[in-house]
């Protein structure tokens, strides 16, 4: 296994792919979620840890399950079943363990279900015919490059607040146009490259 | 059932991007070219139109607590469906627009429409919201990209007319490349968003002015 490989990998998916900024993959909890930090950050680490679990597994069933049994077409089909039972899995775990996060969470728990960017990383596993060790690694650094995104935002949201701006951009607007900004800066990791 | 009141909703004021603020993903990713716009628009209304037919069809059936994962099994098959016709008759299509086409499954707008329209409603007023959303949907991809691409490139119709190459109205080095690039998307659609909400607020002032008269 070839580290650099690894390496840019990680790099890729955080910095010159990042799944929101660039990709567009998870807009929805991104604008939903992110009016506070602490609420931005455990979205974050949900949606990190669920990407990376729903890396590990669509990649066990498609190697194990729909290859050998000739069912590729079925793809997306097997795979938002198995993230839909990992978020319930997610879900009745952090109910038990961390119920302060679990109330603060509320609703977008359930709709990391349909968070592009968890069917997105495992759909991009396939297409870019990553082995385990690269789908994995894949899986949680894009989870973390969501999270850095969804907090940058979430501290310029927070000053938003006291932001004067015209009366047409209250709401959404001003925040996809911060976000946009926000994009332009990711721009600037577009050339790098390593190696 | 009302057929105008439900033109009207999915078209201006329940607009599912402009007004609901669902599906916005596929939205800002895909609007680069207007082949894209519509091939995406006409993907999402097939399936939106069919998935809200076969869920009112089994609305009876399909016991509360497990709606959202059978909804998701019945918007799966449909994607999958119409991926499958993408890639054999409109393998340009299916290739521009990548990952976005599977993505279709987790697109809020039509699990939205299910959960909010056609659980509740008959067949045949379902299938008209899942068509009149879908326009709705439709319009405003074919706005931004047409928007998008002559601004970012010069050029109108890429993908359709001209063999491909799309008109070029202006020499493409002039263009603002940025509203091609990605982040492009979230400041075309903020621009949108914000014009509507301006419009819907001005009727709806010019209304209570003439109510108060």
């Amino acid at each position: 296994m070839d580290l650099t490989q690894i390496f840019s990998i990680a790099l890729g998916a955080i910095l010159v792919e990042n799944f929101i900024l660039v990709q567009f993959l998870g807009i929805c909890p991104f604008m939903g979620v992110s009016k506070k930090m602490d609420t931005a950050t455990g979205m974050g680490l949900a949606v990190t840890f669920v990407m990376g679990l729903a890396s590990i597994f669509c990649w066990l069933v498609n190697e194990y399950l729909l290859v050998p049994l000739g069912l590729e077409y079925l793809q997306t089909l097997a795979y938002i079943l198995v993230i839909a039972s990992l978020v319930q899995f997610v879900e009745m775990f952090l109910q038990k363990s961390m119920p302060a996060l679990y109330e603060a969470l509320g609703i977008y728990l359930p709709l990391i279900t349909t968070n592009c960017a968890v069917l997105g990383v495992a759909l991009l596993n396939t297409q870019n015919g990553y082995n385990f060790i690269e789908s994995v690694v894949y899986g949680i650094t894009g989870g973390l490059g969501f999270m850095l995104a969804i907090v940058l935002f979430a501290s310029v949201r927070e000053r938003l607040e006291y932001a004067e701006y015209p009366k047409a951009f209250e709401g959404f607007p001003v925040a996809l146009v911060s976000a946009g900004l926000i994009g332009l800066g990711f721009v600037g990791f577009r050339g790098l490259k390593i190696w | 059932m009302n057929v105008k009141k439900q033109f009207k909703e999915g078209l201006i004021t329940q607009n599912p991007v402009l007004v609901q603020l669902l599906g916005m993903c596929s939205t800002m990713a895909i609007t680069t070219t207007l082949f894209n716009g519509i091939g995406m628009g006409i993907s999402v209304t097939v399936i939106l139109t069919c998935c809200n037919i076969v869920i009112s069809l089994l609305r009876k059936v399909i016991p509360s607590k497990i709606r959202i994962a059978a909804y998701v099994v019945v918007i799966a098959g449909f994607v999958t469906i119409v991926d499958l016709l993408i890639q054999a008759y409109l393998p340009d299509l299916s290739s521009s627009l990548g990952v976005f086409i599977p993505l279709i499954v987790v697109n809020c707008i039509i699990l939205g429409r299910a959960e909010a329209f056609s659980s509740k409603n008959g067949v045949a007023a379902s299938a008209l919201d899942g068509i009149f959303q879908g326009i709705g949907y439709t319009w405003v991809l074919v706005v931004m990209s047409v928007v998008r691409e002559f601004l970012g490139s010069g050029s109108f119709g890429g993908g359709i007319l001209n063999g491909g190459a799309g008109i070029q109205i202006f020499p493409s080095e002039y263009g603002a490349m940025l509203l091609v690039l990605p982040f492009g998307g979230f400041l075309m659609l903020g621009s949108l968003i914000a014009l509507v909400q301006w419009a819907l607020r001005r009727s709806e002032e010019k209304k209570n002015q003439e109510v108060a008269k």
